[in-house]
């Protein structure tokens, strides 16, 4: 009797990756999922954060992909290694700051790294050739096995038949006959055999599943590394670029001012890394102040934060600006709406 | 028992903290993890049924959110 070959699936939790893991199970594949959590993932993270999105389910779509396909799946932490990724994309960046070639042949060679290690055959991910214009065209997919050291240990199910044989498929592992040739940005083709599998609640993102695909968010990195003069972060950096408002009046410095109670309550857990300013005499938001500052630019912070306060109309606002434990109250007059500059806005 | 403190981390940070904490446990150790995150509440959980752990307890107190597992053969 044959052996089982095992196979190591890229699980994002989007429908592709969920349909190449099925396939291979239907042959009789033993799969097990792996999925990289580099910071960037949208996964959950502003769900948490903002109160308003309390009431939208919380599920994390790569476990719920491995629960639907009764497969193990492991969460890779990959923060700190992803940072060569993103800070020296070799085949450089997409639309915005998505480095997504670079990103898939890490992620390749990562899961290559694992399935040595854990005794697994090969590798599969939920690719479609033309499905995205910078990590899946014709072209680039050679790139990726060939970079990623994976070669013809990387089986992508739902193409295969558009691309050459893998070795999985030579061996007769797979049957290459009952692989797919998906190609384009069309879904119907993954539409209709989630149906076939009885996948009806499936994940369905409409902007990826990665904050430097979107265009905001990368202004706001930009901003970040602008600004320290340097091109690195930390995980808190990452995570704060996610919430608030960010205001940067002068060069030196910005706000971060929560937008409602759930991101006041997520700014709470800073208090102790960052100057913070909080309006005392009326209700208002939660304030980070990021950089360095001198005296005078206190003033301009709190008229700033007071702007955003239900004392925007009062004469005089009262805001506790603290520093290292140490607070001290300023009265300051709000700022009309025309004088936050719309130019300060990340 | 094992403590395990997943305070300030957003997920899935909790769920790959408990995944490599349970990775250096025995069978029928159990790891309490404490989180901030209320998305740990369907994450844990939906981690511990995949991998075949026993989730003995789950609890919030005070705004944070307990969540007991027993260590099962995987």
């Amino acid at each position: 009797m044959a052996t089982q070959k095992k196979a190591v699936a890229l699980i994002s939790g989007g429908l592709d990756s969920l349909l190449a893991a099925k396939v291979m199970l239907e042959q009789g594949v033993h799969v097990e999922g792996i999925n990289f959590y580099t910071g960037f993932c949208v996964e959950g993270h502003t769900h948490a954060i903002r109160k308003k999105d309390k009431a939208k389910p919380k599920r994390n779509n790569a476990l719920w992909s491995a629960e639907m396909l009764g497969i193990k799946l492991h969460i890779i932490d990959i923060i700190e290694e992803y940072k060569q990724v993103l800070l020296n994309p070799k085949h450089g960046y997409g639309a915005n700051m998505n480095p997504c070639l670079d990103c898939k042949i890490f992620m390749v060679g990562k899961a290559k790294e694992w399935a040595l290690e854990n005794g697994f055959d090969f590798i599969i991910t939920g690719e479609v050739i033309g499905q995205r214009p910078m990590s899946q065209r014709k072209d680039t997919m050679p790139v990726i096995s060939a970079e990623s050291g994976a070669d013809d240990l990387l089986l992508r199910p739902l193409c295969a038949k558009n691309l050459p044989e893998t070795l999985p498929e030579r061996e007769g592992w797979v049957n290459r006959d009952e692989l797919h040739d998906f190609s384009g940005r069309t879904r119907k083709p993954q539409m209709a055999l989630a149906e076939k599998f009885g996948f009806v609640d499936y994940a369905q993102p409409a902007g990826g599943c990665c904050f430097l695909t979107d265009k905001a968010y990368s202004v706001k990195l930009t901003d970040l590394w602008a600004s320290r003069g340097k091109r690195d972060y930390e995980i808190d950096d990452i995570m704060l670029l996610k919430v608030g408002r960010h205001i940067r009046p002068k060069p030196n410095f910005k706000l971060i001012v929560a937008r409602e109670e759930g991101e006041n309550n997520f700014l709470q857990g800073y208090k102790k890394q960052f100057i913070t300013l909080r309006t005392m005499s009326h209700k208002g938001p939660l304030t980070l102040l990021d950089g360095s500052v001198n005296d005078g630019d206190f003033e301009l912070a709190a008229r700033i934060v007071a702007r955003f306060s239900q004392g925007r109309d009062a004469e005089l606002v009262d805001v506790e600006v603290t520093e290292n434990g140490v607070s001290k109250n300023i009265s300051v007059k709000p700022f009309a709406a025309d004088e936050i500059q719309e130019a300060w806005r990340v | 028992m094992i403590e395990l403190d997943a305070r300030r981390l957003m997920c899935p940070m909790p769920v790959i903290k408990t995944q490599n904490m349970i990775k250096t446990m025995a069978i029928g150790e159990t790891l309490r993890v404490s989180c901030t995150d209320p998305g740990v509440m369907q994450d844990i959980p939906a981690w511990c049924r995949i991998n075949g752990h026993l989730l003995l307890n789950t609890e919030e107190i005070e705004g944070e959110f307990i969540l007991t597992i027993e260590v099962a053969a995987e």
